[in-house]
């Protein structure tokens, strides 16, 4: 069935929700969603969002915004962390009139705690930027933001999976859609479309992310014709429940909560004497790998120690609940008497599709693609440069998600109804014919497993050549593999085995593309870590990595860092 | 280990009636029974239907009922079935679509109709609304609610009437009643004072005991229906 709608959002996160709200009133919109849309992944998002109200001590928007660019050491494109700096207050000031319910000071306003790589005084010490509720900032925010959605009577259409993006003569022509529900396809036709389709965790191993993260909306621009930007830059949050990958929230040492290695030191202070435990990510990921390299992993193991035992129950209860929750059922702990046994697991990818400042997405000339935008993690602006900050990301959806609102509504008007090519579902149809076909042929399953595993062992916090061109190689054989993937189910009706075989040539791509630009970059810089190249080298590097797919491989350029206010400088904290 | 399952399979395209399937898989104690599902699926049978996200409790993808109980697959481990075969069965209440899978609507259509946005009855100010602590304490509890539907899933009132919103629908009531910055409270409490929203409720406890975030779901609807008699005047449960 061929569907129309002025302008169709794909995922129902908060950049997705936040757009949405912009866009109804004056659009015919359609919000899409893989899951409900309260089962989008910003509703894991624990900490907080970042804004510098200066409720809890003085603070500024500069300030704000010399972090984000340090924090993303420097490969952040400044003007759009003016833009986020300067437009955080009014952000969050929204969102409390909307609703979301904050954790608030004594005197009433909204509260506000430390996190990691925020501060004072371009760098003098700790600042607390981030607004909060409890431990569960995302999905407060999200519930708020769904139902602001609900009331305005957009329609949503969940558990409906995006499977191609037709873009034609440059402009977007619209979506190929599976219905999971009863297994058929649709095309939306539609005269805009918005990606907020969130990151890919699930290429690795071990990850904050949900099973949904499988990267869709990044994957099917690529195959698009659109590049992929800043690939190679993947955050490992320091603080995953070891061996699960469950996110502990960096609220928990913004709230006071210290690493500690198998002696027991607090060894951040060794790494980042001046703000220590609340260093940026990337820093800290790294220093919990040399302890254990060093024999200090506890027991000589590859995992480190969060100690919050010092913060009390009461503070544990009211700002760290839902995390004590996760230790408590997972690990059978007791935060407030016991050790947290934690290692980094994947998190946040700062790469993806290139957009401008409005979320329109740019093709491989920079060029803007008529129709098409982005928001959200499964964008890059970039400005989370090679590292992004705690309590940046919530704020880069509300901000960015309403901006590209905003100009979808603004441009709107001029963009045509586009040429819908005959029978747009039909390649999708094929192949999806093609996989139920091989009832016995590869299992997904197993191939993703593969594929975890490759990017985990060579492709994680440290990084090296030869690693590199072995997981490009290995991944090579896998995608050989792909092609004979099978179907177990031959249903129609909520076919996930079906959804999943597809989702994994999403990973392979995806994965593909991480490790090919992380072989690119002979240098070390943010999250990218190699050990062949240790020094960050501005000279050469300081640029944004391309990645644009052809038809046998892919080609890989460049372009250049927008530079403003602050000069790259060394990066100590 | 080795971890004896029975699982309650229908696909109504091609089943005529719904039945049990074993499977055995080997798992380690601190494994989610969630890890056991995917263990199933893919590696045993690609045709099982079951809904996840997050598994760690936090989207509220998987609720259903784990030897009788409901709960999150995602939350419940099987260091705590030792010993037992493991029943897994959907969420009773609720329509079932496929195998595990239910249809979310008419739940979420009655969480929706308790309007659970902010009705502010002020213009916002420049800043932020003023709530002091206290005020927001109302709400901690409740702003936990995942929408997973394990609480009306469990809930023996549904049983006697059908058309009562359920716990979930009234926590979210709870959530905008109970908000100092809301400007509708008395026409929130009139909706509230009906036999399908809080005087349904009769007190089993079971939407609190399976409540997955720990919600005190039964004594939030308790403090509405106080909080009706005292503006409205003494009512007690309708019959």
């Amino acid at each position: 069935m061929v569907f129309k709608h002025d302008v169709v959002i794909v995922g129902a996160g908060l950049a997705g929700l936040r757009a949405a709200l912009e866009v109804a009133g004056s659009a015919d919109v359609a919000l899409l969603s893989k899951v409900y849309p309260t089962r989008s992944h910003s509703g894991a998002a624990q900490g907080g969002i970042a804004a510098a109200l200066g409720n809890e001590e003085p603070d500024s928007w500069e300030w704000h915004m010399f972090d984000t660019v340090k924090g993303g050491d420097y490969l952040t494109d400044q003007h759009v962390a003016e833009i986020l700096a300067q437009d955080a207050v009014r952000a969050v000031y929204e969102l409390e009139h909307m609703g979301v319910p904050f954790n608030r000071t004594e005197d009433g306003r909204i509260a506000q705690r430390a996190f990691g790589g925020h501060t004072r005084d371009f760098g003098a010490a700790p600042v607390k930027r981030g607004c909060y509720a409890a431990d569960r900032s995302g999905r407060v925010m999200m519930d708020t933001l769904y139902f602001e959605v609900v009331k305005k009577g957009i329609r949503i259409y969940p558990e409906f999976h995006m499977l191609d993006l037709v873009v034609r003569d440059g402009q977007v022509a619209g979506v190929t859609v599976y219905e999971l529900a009863t297994g058929e396809l649709h095309f939306i036709q539609a005269r805009a479309v918005l990606l907020a389709t969130g990151g890919f965790g699930k290429v690795f191993k071990t990850t904050s992310n949900a099973f949904a993260n499988t990267g869709d909306g990044v994957y099917l621009a690529y195959r698009a014709g659109i590049p992929l930007e800043d690939m190679e830059f993947v955050q490992f949050h320091p603080t995953g429940i070891y061996g699960l990958g469950v996110l502990i929230s960096e609220a928990a040492r913004g709230e006071g909560g210290v690493l500690r290695n198998d002696l027991g030191d607090r060894f951040m202070e060794r790494y980042a004497p001046t703000i220590k435990d609340l260093g940026p990510r990337d820093m800290i990921s790294r220093a919990i790998y040399m302890e254990i390299r060093e024999g200090r992993g506890i027991g000589g193991k590859d995992y480190v120690h969060l100690d919050l035992t010092h913060l009390g129950e009461k503070r544990l209860a009211e700002r760290l609940s839902d995390i004590s929750s996760f230790v408590r059922i997972y690990l059978g702990l007791d935060t407030a008497k016991d050790l947290v046994p934690v290692q980094p697991t994947c998190h946040y990818m700062m790469g993806g599709i290139p957009v401008n400042v409005d979320g329109q997405v740019l093709d491989a000339s920079h060029e803007v693609v008529t129709g098409l935008y982005a928001a959200g993690e499964c964008s890059c602006l970039s400005l989370h440069g090679a590292n992004r900050l705690g309590c940046n990301s919530l704020l880069d959806l509300v901000v960015f998600g309403r901006r590209a609102g905003l100009k979808m509504r603004g441009e709107l008007a001029g963009i045509p109804w586009p040429v819908v090519p005959e029978d747009p579902e039909r390649a999708v149809r094929d192949r999806i014919a093609e996989m139920k076909g091989r009832r016995n042929g590869e299992r997904a399953a197993r191939l993703r497993r593969e594929l975890q595993e490759i990017m985990t062992t060579h492709c994680s916090v440290f990084r090296h050549e030869e690693n590199l061109v072995r997981a490009l190689s290995d991944i090579a054989a896998l995608k050989d593999a792909y092609a004979r993937v099978g179907v177990e189910d031959q249903g129609s009706r909520f076919n996930t085995d079906l959804l999943e075989a597809v989702e994994l040539e999403h990973l392979l791509g995806l994965g593909e593309a991480i490790v090919a630009s992380a072989l690119a970059r002979k240098e070390s810089r943010g999250a990218h870590s190699r050990e062949d190249f240790p020094e960050r080298d501005d000279e050469n590097w300081l640029k944004h990595t391309l990645i644009h797919k052809q038809d046998q491989g892919f080609r890989i350029f460049d372009k250049p860092v927008t530079i403003t206010r602050f000069q790259p400088k060394p990066r100590a904290y | 280990m080795e971890m004896h399952f029975k699982i309650f399979r229908f696909d109504p395209e091609t089943d005529r009636e719904p039945y049990y399937r074993d499977y055995v898989v080997a798992a380690e104690p601190q494994e989610r029974i969630l890890d056991c599902l995917n263990r199933i699926k893919w590696e045993q049978d690609g045709t099982l239907g079951y809904r996840m996200s997050c598994a760690h409790g936090v989207c509220g993808s998987d609720g259903m009922r784990i030897n009788g109980v409901c709960g999150l697959a995602c939350q419940r481990l099987v260091k705590d079935f030792q010993g037992s075969e493991i029943l897994l069965e959907p969420l009773p209440h609720f329509r079932i679509l496929k195998d595990l899978v239910v249809d979310m609507e008419e739940f979420l259509e009655r969480v929706k109709a308790m309007q659970p946005y902010l009705l502010a009855s002020t213009p916002p100010p420049e800043r932020e609304r003023l709530q002091g602590p206290e005020e927001r304490r109302k709400v901690e509890d409740v702003i936990r609610c995942i929408l997973c539907g394990s609480c009306t899933g469990a809930c023996p009132a549904m049983d006697e009437n059908p058309e009562y919103v359920g716990p979930a629908a009234l926590v979210w009531a709870y959530r905008y009643l109970f908000d100092s910055r809301d400007g509708q409270y008395t026409e929130r409490l009139r909706a509230l004072d009906d036999h399908n929203a809080v005087w349904s409720c009769k007190n089993y406890f079971e939407c609190t005991r399976v409540c997955p975030k720990g919600i005190p779901v039964t004594r939030s609807i308790n403090l509405m229906k106080r909080e009706i008699n005292k503006v409205f005047g003494e009512k007690g449960p309708a019959s």
